[in-house]
């Protein structure tokens, strides 16, 4: 499995970045860890025409603390992010969900920001910045612009992020009350079958479940009033699970609704 | 075509690459390091794992062109000479391996997880070699070598 030929592009500023990401178009894909990107390329599910290389820009990586959370940039490394102390100081969920992304070789060269922007469902970076109610800072030829988690995940690999928009960095928030996150794989390290994160502040609770619907599902189960067996089963409501090889679509509900009031005690304990 | 330099174990090693070569393939036919194996080309087996800048990464998921003037070390690269490093040595004796495809994955993430954690605990050793996949051992013998390992380092000293 070799992965088909592309025009490669390895500008030296964000302004050639975008550049190149413009002149590319729709033909045009930013390569920063590629831990998602090459496997579908060696698969040959992707053929991007052209990679424009961001790891040579310079100020990309910084974890920087911001009133209010966290701003990892995207060049940011799952295992630098994770290492963090600003980071975990910000929003302690961070470190833990990256400890459920894949294994330390590949953490060590993805990056936080590019699994958000891959966005697979499946994914638990997607699903922690849509519980907290977070941001991806991109730019594009017009300048730079917010998008919040809620109107960034469109669709199981898809977001709204524009053609020749580079993503800079996400903003995770740091969240009043505790957090937590559960999920349950085949193996150690693999996409989990069902996973769910959980906020739970006083007067208000709500998760985010992964792999279960096109985009990470985010219920607000501020109604169960700690009753989290209730939770559980309004959770369960909420969620399109699709069968696949690893699960039946009645496993995965089962396993949410499960992981769901796991995780929700877990933060209110926390 | 791209002139890419990487410092494999230590020596600047040069080839001129189109920019979609992998680095694992840039070690085994461009500068003809066969050491480093290649098994699923997707990241998940392991078996291609080498060091950059001392961190284990997949090298299967990396391309040459990227990481060009980086630092590699390769199984290669781990002894010392003719020594073979305290890694080497104990999935030697403890019969870490036996067909051996897989092995020099477990060895380079063995050798970067003793240097960040000299003493691990039973499930840490186990954690470590997750990310590798081994069809023969069942992996006792593996996480028994991590152990020896560590046990050899501390006795050599650095």
């Amino acid at each position: 499995m070799k992965p088909p030929s592309f025009v490669y592009h390895a500008p030296a500023t964000v302004a050639e970045a975008v550049e190149a990401l413009t002149a590319a178009g729709a033909d045009g894909k930013v390569l920063a860890g590629g831990q998602s990107l090459i496997p579908l390329m060696n698969m040959r599910l992707a053929a991007p025409g052209r990679l424009v290389d961001i790891n040579h820009v310079a100020g990309l990586g910084e974890i920087t603390a911001e009133a209010g959370g966290v701003r990892v940039g995207a060049l940011a490394r799952h295992a630098e992010v994770e290492a963090s102390e600003t980071a975990f100081a910000a929003q302690p969920l961070v470190r833990r969900a990256l400890r459920l992304v894949a294994h330390p070789a590949v953490r060590n060269r993805g990056t936080t920001v590019g699994s958000i922007v891959h966005a697979d469902p499946a994914a638990e970076m997607p699903a922690v910045l849509a519980l907290l109610g977070g941001s991806v800072r991109v730019r594009g030829a017009d300048g730079e612009r917010d998008i919040p988690a809620a109107e960034f995940f469109t669709g199981p690999m898809e977001s709204s992020l524009r053609t020749g928009e580079l993503a800079l960095s996400v903003f995770f928030p740091a969240a009043e009350g505790g957090t937590a996150i559960v999920e349950v794989a085949r193996r150690h390290g693999d996409y989990a079958m069902a996973g769910v994160a959980a906020l739970v502040a006083p007067g208000h609770a709500r998760v985010a479940c992964l792999s279960v619907g096109p985009v990470p599902v985010v219920v607000d189960v501020t109604e169960a009033g700690g009753d989290w067996a209730r939770a559980a089963r309004l959770v369960q409501e909420q969620i399109e699970p699709e069968a696949d090889i690893h699960a039946t679509a009645d496993y995965r509900r089962h396993l949410t609704g499960v992981l769901a009031a796991r995780a929700l005690k877990e933060a209110a304990d926390a | 075509m791209h002139d890419v330099t990487l410092i494999v174990n230590g020596v600047p090693r040069h080839a001129r690459v189109p920019a979609r070569r992998l680095l694992s393939d840039f070690l085994r036919h461009d500068l003809g390091l066969t050491g480093t194996h290649v098994g699923c080309e997707h990241g998940v087996c392991g078996a291609c794992t080498v060091l950059l800048d001392g961190q284990p990464v997949r090298a299967c998921l990396t391309f040459a062109v990227s990481v060009a003037g980086h630092e590699v070390t390769t199984v290669e690269g781990l002894a010392d000479g003719e020594r073979l490093s305290p890694v080497q040595r104990a999935f030697a004796e403890c019969h870490g391996l036996q067909c051996g495809f897989c092995t020099p994955g477990f060895l380079t993430t063995v050798t970067a997880f003793l240097r960040e954690n000299p003493a691990p605990a039973d499930d840490e050793a186990i954690e470590a070699v997750a990310g590798n996949l081994c069809r023969c051992t069942g992996y006792q013998n593996i996480v028994k070598s991590v152990h020896r390992a560590a046990e050899l380092m501390a006795e050599e000293g650095p």
